[in-house]
């Protein structure tokens, strides 16, 4: 039987994460390809819109990860970010997307190892949960 | 301080009596103009309707249990610049939060506003309340409140009411510069009249009628009635919670929604001019609709139906304030209002936000503190 390969959606920020996914890339560091980024401007400008539409398309998980507090380019994305994925988290469970496939984390852009580091336990921790049952269900 | 008076109800007709408070404020000068629930001409359904004119008072009927519209929207019309004149408006409960949430949204001003609340009997649906104009005709309202005041505050509600009045808690305006009291007093004899703000204060001493105090019997009312109304409430969350509990369930709970967006238009708080889902956004090219039933297996169409109603309960479930216009709004009977007070109440409290309880509180996605919610951020 072949391992489930589950599909991460990434919303990273220009300035930090996404930054340091480029740095794992050009020091050669691997990761596993499950996880697609979407490179946005800021954290703050993911609006739980385009999370819901992940989920409910069918990613068994999505990250949002931008600057650590105080690094943020537009001052406090990442703090309003971080209000809107705790509603997420409110809305999501109650209707059986397990808390785990909503994650936030906060990746420098020098961290490329942890950029690494984040991206397999990721992955695994997925790969263990199962797939999102929404992804085989008729409902978008 | 707060000021309390009393109103004699001659010939026990709350409505005359109630026709004739409103005649007082226009003639005060505190207000120019009121906005306040009236009939139409040949119309059974009550509309929110301005006027200066003492006359048109005559078809007030704020006591119909006639819920059509949250006037909360119209009343942001009238305040969103400044009207030229003072303007008073007689307001639900549920209205008056829909407000509070609308204003701190810029929809709207309390700067040249009276809000008149009162003790809300509840409504039915637009359906249910034309069928029962059609059977009792003119004398319609008149019996609904005389049955709504005789009943035990401890009774179960009359099923009549619009599920959304059933089971709400705060049936007490809140945040209206005056508020009238009907439970808990003889209302075939008098009603009484207290304000909430300075506002308030000043135009029950500019309308000079006699002063009263609240019995004590209100309190012990209201108390028992939303005991009452928190036990059903409860109820209705964990039927709606067990009703919704997963993709599946949430695909039957919306199986009847045909995308009408009706709930949206309807819902007060719901603000944008124009919906992201009646955007080109959604406009999906023929293909896309190919991809989904092959990898779905099959695809409901029209799509994104359970995409939209779970982005309302991230942009707007924060902001409901449980007044139903969203059931009342649904052609195929979906228990939207049930819905969206579950899951609010749930969001509501992460936040520490009863939306439309504090005009000063700040809606919580336009403000963030730094030490807050660690434990969400990380992945172990
Ligand atoms: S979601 Fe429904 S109950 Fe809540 S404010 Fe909007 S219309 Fe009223
Ligand atoms: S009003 Fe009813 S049918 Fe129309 S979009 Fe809302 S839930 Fe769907
Ligand atoms: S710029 Fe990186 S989170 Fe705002």
């Amino acid at each position: 039987m072949s391992e489930f390969d589950p599909v991460i959606i990434a919303f990273v920020c220009n300035w930090c994460t996404y930054t340091a996914a480029d740095l794992a890339g050009t020091s050669r560091l691997t990761y596993p390809p499950n996880v697609r980024l979407i490179r946005v401007m800021c954290t703050g400008m993911v609006d739980p819109q385009y999370v819901l539409k992940a989920l409910l398309e069918g990613a068994d998980a999505v990250l949002v990860s931008g600057c650590h507090p105080g690094d943020c380019h537009y001052i406090n994305g990442n703090f309003k970010a971080r209000r809107r994925i705790k509603l997420l988290k409110e809305i999501l469970p109650r209707f059986g997307f397990d808390p785990q496939r909503l994650r936030l984390t906060w990746i420098g852009a020098s961290d490329g190892v942890q950029f690494a580091g984040v991206m397999n336990d990721l992955v695994a921790q997925i790969r263990q949960l199962g797939p999102n049952q929404a992804k085989l269900q008729m409902v978008i | 301080m707060a000021t309390c008076v009393k109103l004699k109800v001659n010939g026990k007709d709350l409505i005359a009596t109630l026709q004739e408070f409103y005649r007082s404020v226009v003639a005060s000068p505190m207000a120019d103009q009121i906005l306040a629930p009236m009939l139409p001409a040949n119309g059974s359904m009550v509309m929110p309707t301005l006027t200066e004119d003492p006359d048109m008072l005559a078809a007030a009927d704020p006591l119909a249990p006639s819920f059509p519209l949250n006037s909360a929207k119209m009343v942001c019309r009238l305040t969103r610049t400044d009207p030229g004149g003072e303007i008073a408006a007689v307001m639900r409960p549920c209205e008056i939060r829909a407000f509070v949430e609308l204003v701190k949204l810029k929809q709207g001003s309390f700067d040249r506003l009276l809000i008149i609340g009162m003790d809300c009997l509840g409504a039915f649906r637009n359906r249910d309340y034309l069928k029962f104009v059609a059977t009792n005709g003119k004398d319609s309202s008149r019996q609904f409140y005389s049955q709504a005041l005789a009943a035990k505050p401890d009774a179960d509600p009359s099923d009549q009411l619009a599920p959304a009045c059933r089971f709400c808690d705060q049936p007490t305006a809140a945040n209206a510069d005056v508020v009238v009291a009907l439970w808990g007093l003889d209302c075939e004899q008098e009603i009484m009249i207290y304000s909430q703000s300075d506002k308030g204060a000043r135009l029950l001493e500019a309308l000079n009628l006699e002063t009263a105090s609240l019995p004590d019997a209100r309190e012990r009312y209201l108390q028992s009635l939303t005991d009452k109304r928190k036990q059903l409430r409860q109820q209705m969350y964990a039927d709606t919670t067990a009703a919704t509990g997963g993709i599946d369930k949430l695909g039957a709970y919306f199986c009847a929604c045909v995308n009408c967006y009706n709930c949206r238009v309807a819902c007060p708080v719901c603000y944008c001019r124009e919906c992201v889902f009646v955007t080109d956004a959604f406009d999906h090219e023929p293909s896309r609709y190919m991809a989904w039933a092959r990898r779905k297996k099959a695809v409901k169409m029209p799509t994104d139906t359970i995409f939209y109603h779970l982005t309302r309960l991230a942009h707007m479930s924060l902001a409901c304030v449980g007044c139903g216009q969203c059931s009342n709004a649904c052609p195929n009977d979906i228990p939207l209002a049930e819905f969206f007070c579950t899951v609010a109440a749930d969001t509501q409290k992460a936040f520490d936000y009863p939306a439309g309880s504090d005009p000063r509180a700040k809606p919580p996605l336009t403000e963030f503190r730094e030490d807050e919610f660690s434990e969400i951020v990380g992945i172990d």
